[in-house]
């Protein structure tokens, strides 16, 4: 297979030259390596260089790219639950250098996908799995598989909610395999539950064994290429070439075309910043790293990578088929296409049977990438739907609360209308799905940037894991706690927002937005606000004395001056020292306004005379003790037992005591909630720069 | 031309991902260890005033790239002091040859690292012939109301002179 016709470089009897002359042409007596490199460069190219030909060079190239990177960040990885969404983190965020690597491996491995589709493209266009080229392209569809397992594994690795779902999801369809299928799942994943095996089995699958196996076929595919030579596209349009330098040139064009392209990726988001003035973050680019995996948070925003996005949305054709639907459609009919891939080089003996070949390989790549399509079309509908258009049918739904029967007369019995109105409710439907996986890919969001704001505190990372710094922050544990628990009754909405009245009148207690605040206290003693939905309006207060007093004899100027009240504000706000309150910090309001309303809390013909405050002789009982008000102590008090002498023994207003256990039972919040929700309330938590 | 052209653009291609890696792998030599701080040990009372030495753990915050230990043991120190003697002397047990860490031994009243049987005597000082190339290295001790106090620092092993590791 080697030619005559390039120019021997090969040693010669008689040798002169430099030093360095001298060394190459020891090595080469003794190992004969010019030839082989002659070899391997000067291969004929039938009909000359073409562009059609630089796909395997290209994933080649991406594949050493891979291994390089891979390398370097094994160097820094570490495989166990508690620490490898730690030390990705650490590569990401902190390490020199660190996003470059990771953003080139993680965009060069999609690269990778899409060169494999590109490179089987041609292969099948041109005929080049046809005898005697067989096995090699039996072979190039095991390195297709391998890259392909070794894209799912590597997604795993971070052990964020995105690779911890995604890989469930596809642990779980292992499972699906007919008598073994269970085994190989528990064998797949280290056990019978995720964790540290399932870790360092995907590492060593991800970076031991598939690339191993990979290197190997790699090699036989090589060097059977050289055997068969490369399959020229007929008809020849120009004179053979050499490999070396025409076909090279050629695929170093192509190289860096791709990894102008990743990079492009990468360093897009930073262009971005740079035009819109924002500083560059480092760790914001390339591969994003989301929150911690957590098998105890819901993680509507689970999706495959892109290019597995057509199996997910595939998936979706057999729901309601049950577990068979599910095996047909992520084991036997990509198996059955797999297949039909590997009977290629026999159907195509027949001129036909080639057309078909390439008309299969467009149509599974046809479908496969409308079926991506959809998938995104369902996920991102609510971006560009109209939703003014569905108004009137989401109202009706509301009004009829989904009765068929009620939705048909208010309709007036009418078919088309009732037609009209399906067909809405459906797609409203659709809409509504794809809003809630937007919130869930927004708060996916912003636990990530949360969870790396806490990982970068000073105090560093606990060992025991990022996740225990999120399951202790009041920023990411209140709100959710407090959906679960409180926003039954209680709102918690900035009363400035244009969505604030319509929340606050359908809730039935107190908005605790910024509860504490002199900005609260002040509404509290406020004769309008005071009988509003914020405040008592929608509780059995509403007649209570709290709202007489306010609307009676705060209102009479003689009695309670303007100044005084604020003097009282000032006074209810210090009590609290509420984080997030400038206004509640002690030493910056005037010292004899604040003796001033603390005096009036305690003075028993005013405040005092219902309520305890200072060092006042009114008993608790009555009315909530107002020493220590919506404190840290004093929240967590009335969280747990609003029912508490402290707070309403006699006038509580259905809240449950959410700390008190019923009688051998637990209490509906640990006493780490209770603090998390309190601290939540008080804006107490970490904040970064 | 082209030919040259093939080359840089290859090579190119190719250092790209070299270079990042090297980059990334060169990042330890941008961590620094926590500066040398004096750190609470025992009670006087607690360290033998017979010139005895006695060791004892060093407790303090430790960070691990990226994990934060709150008060854990990190290392060890001898304390001594001689008979009837106020003055606490520090030694740290890591050996001056090659790091390895020096035992006591009571029997033979000195200190030995079990490596490469480097001796030294209770008040550190080097027994010749030895492997180590320097004493025992002393830590800046400090007294106050009865409490101990060591500067806590690493020093570079293997050399004559007793130089801190920055
Ligand atoms: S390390 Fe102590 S003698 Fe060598």
């Amino acid at each position: 297979m080697s030619s005559a016709s390039g120019p021997r470089t090969g040693s010669e009897p008689g040798r002169r030259g430099g030093p360095l002359k001298k060394l190459a042409d020891f090595f080469d007596d003794r190992t004969g390596y010019r030839a082989f490199v002659h070899e391997a460069l000067y291969e004929r190219v039938p009909g000359g260089a073409r562009w059609r030909y630089v796909w395997g060079s290209t994933l080649v190239f991406a594949f050493i790219t891979q291994v390089i990177t891979g390398l370097v960040l094994w160097s820094s990885y570490s495989a166990s639950a508690q620490t490898a969404w730690e030390s990705v983190y650490y590569i990401q965020h902190e390490m020199a250098g660190g996003w470059l690597v990771r953003g080139l491996h993680h965009v060069m491995a999609q690269a990778m996908v899409v060169l494999l589709a590109l490179h089987l493209m041609q292969v099948v266009i041109d005929g080049a799995y046809r005898a005697p080229r067989e096995v090699n392209f039996w072979l190039g569809l095991i390195l297709m598989k391998l890259v392909l397992g070794m894209a799912l594994t590597g997604y795993l690795l971070p052990w964020d909610q995105k690779g911890y779902w995604a890989t469930r999801v596809a642990t779980n369809l292992a499972g699906l395999v007919p008598m073994i299928g269970p085994s190989l799942q528990q064998l797949v994943v280290g056990g019978p539950d995720y964790g540290h095996h399932t870790l360092t089995r995907f590492f060593a699958l991800h970076a031991g064994f598939l690339p191993g196996t990979l290197i190997g076929f790699l090699v036989i595919h090589l060097i059977l290429f050289r055997k068969h030579g490369l399959c020229a596209k007929q008809p020849l349009k120009k004179p053979d070439s050499m490999f070396w330098p025409d076909q090279v040139l050629k695929d170093v064009v192509a190289m860096l075309a791709v990894l102008a392209v990743v990079m492009g990726v990468i360093l897009l988001p930073a262009v971005r910043a740079m035009v819109e003035g924002r500083p560059i973050v480092p760790g914001e680019l390339g591969a994003e790293l989301g929150a911690p995996a957590d098998p105890s948070q819901p993680y509507a925003a689970a999706r495959p990578e892109w290019y597995f996005l057509f199996l997910f949305q595939f998936l979706k054709v057999f729901e309601g088929w049950g577990a068979n639907g599910e095996f047909l459609g992520a084991i036997v009919v990509p198996g059955a296409v797999l297949g039909m891939m590997f009977l290629m080089p026999l159907i195509g003996r027949w001129n036909l049977g080639h057309r078909f070949n390439v008309l299969f390989t467009f149509a599974i790549l046809v479908g496969a990438g409308l079926l991506t399509g959809i998938a995104l079309q369902e996920d991102y509908a609510a971006l560009w739907a109209d939703r003014e258009a569905y108004a009137d049918a989401e109202q009706l739904i509301e009004e009829t609360q989904n009765d068929p029967e009620k939705i048909a007369t208010a309709l007036g019995n009418d078919e088309t209308r009732l037609a009209e109105f399906q067909a809405k409710a459906h797609e409203l439907e659709a809409i509504r799905r794809s809003e809630a996986f937007l919130s869930a890919v927004q708060q996916a969001e912003f636990d990530a940037h949360r969870a790396v704001e806490l990982a970068g505190r000073p105090e560093r990372i606990p060992p025991g894991g990022a996740l225990e710094l999120i399951r202790n922050d009041p920023l990411s544990q209140g709100p959710r706690l407090f959906a679960q628990h409180c926003a039954s009754c209680h709102a918690h909405v900035d009363p400035t927002l244009e969505e604030a009245p319509a929340m606050l009148a359908a809730s039935s207690a107190a908005n605790l937005y910024g509860f504490g605040s002199a900005e609260w206290a002040r509404g509290l003693l406020d004769p309008e606000a005071v009988v509003g939905p914020a405040y008592f309006g929608n509780t059995a207060h509403a007649d209570g004395d709290m709202v007489s007093y306010v609307t009676d004899d705060m209102t009479d100027a003689d009695t309670w001056s303007d100044e005084q009240i604020e003097a009282v504000v000032l006074a209810l706000a210090a009590e609290a020292a509420v984080v997030s309150d400038e206004s509640a910090d002690v030493e910056g309001v005037d010292a004899d306004r604040l003796e001033q309303g603390r005096a009036l809390l305690a003075d028993e013909e005013r405040c005092g005379s219902c309520h305890h405050a200072g060092e006042n002789e009114t008993e608790i009982g009555y009315a909530p003790d107002l020493a220590g008000w919506g404190n840290r102590e004093w929240l967590i008090g009335i969280i747990s037992d609003p029912n508490h002498e402290r707070f309403y023994p006699e006038t509580n207003d259905r809240m449950p005591s959410f700390g008190v256990a019923e009688e051998g039972g637990v209490p509906a919040l640990s006493a780490a909630e209770v603090g998390l929700l309190a601290d939540w309330l008080r804006g107490d938590w970490y904040r970064g720069e | 031309m082209a030919k040259l052209v093939a080359m840089v653009g290859g090579g190119l291609a190719t250092l790209t991902p070299v270079a990042a890696g090297v980059w990334m792998s060169l990042d330890p030599l941008r961590r620094k260890s926590a500066a040398a701080t004096f750190l609470p040990i025992a009670d006087v009372s607690s360290v033998p005033d017979d010139g005895m030495p006695r060791q004892f753990p060093v407790i303090a915050d430790r960070t691990d790239a990226w994990t934060g230990f709150a008060a854990e043991p990190i290392g060890a120190v001898y304390l001594r002091r001689e008979a009837g003697s106020d003055t606490v002397q520090a030694f740290t047990a890591t050996c001056p040859h090659a790091g390895c860490f020096i035992e006591l031994d009571q029997r033979d009243r000195c200190f030995r690292c079990p490596c490469h049987n480097s001796s030294f005597t209770l008040d550190g000082g080097i027994v010749s012939p030895s492997p180590s190339p320097r004493a025992m290295d002393t830590l800046e001790c400090e007294v106050r109301d009865g409490r101990v106090s060591v500067k806590w620092e690493n020093f570079y092993s293997g050399i004559e002179a007793k130089e801190a590791r920055p």
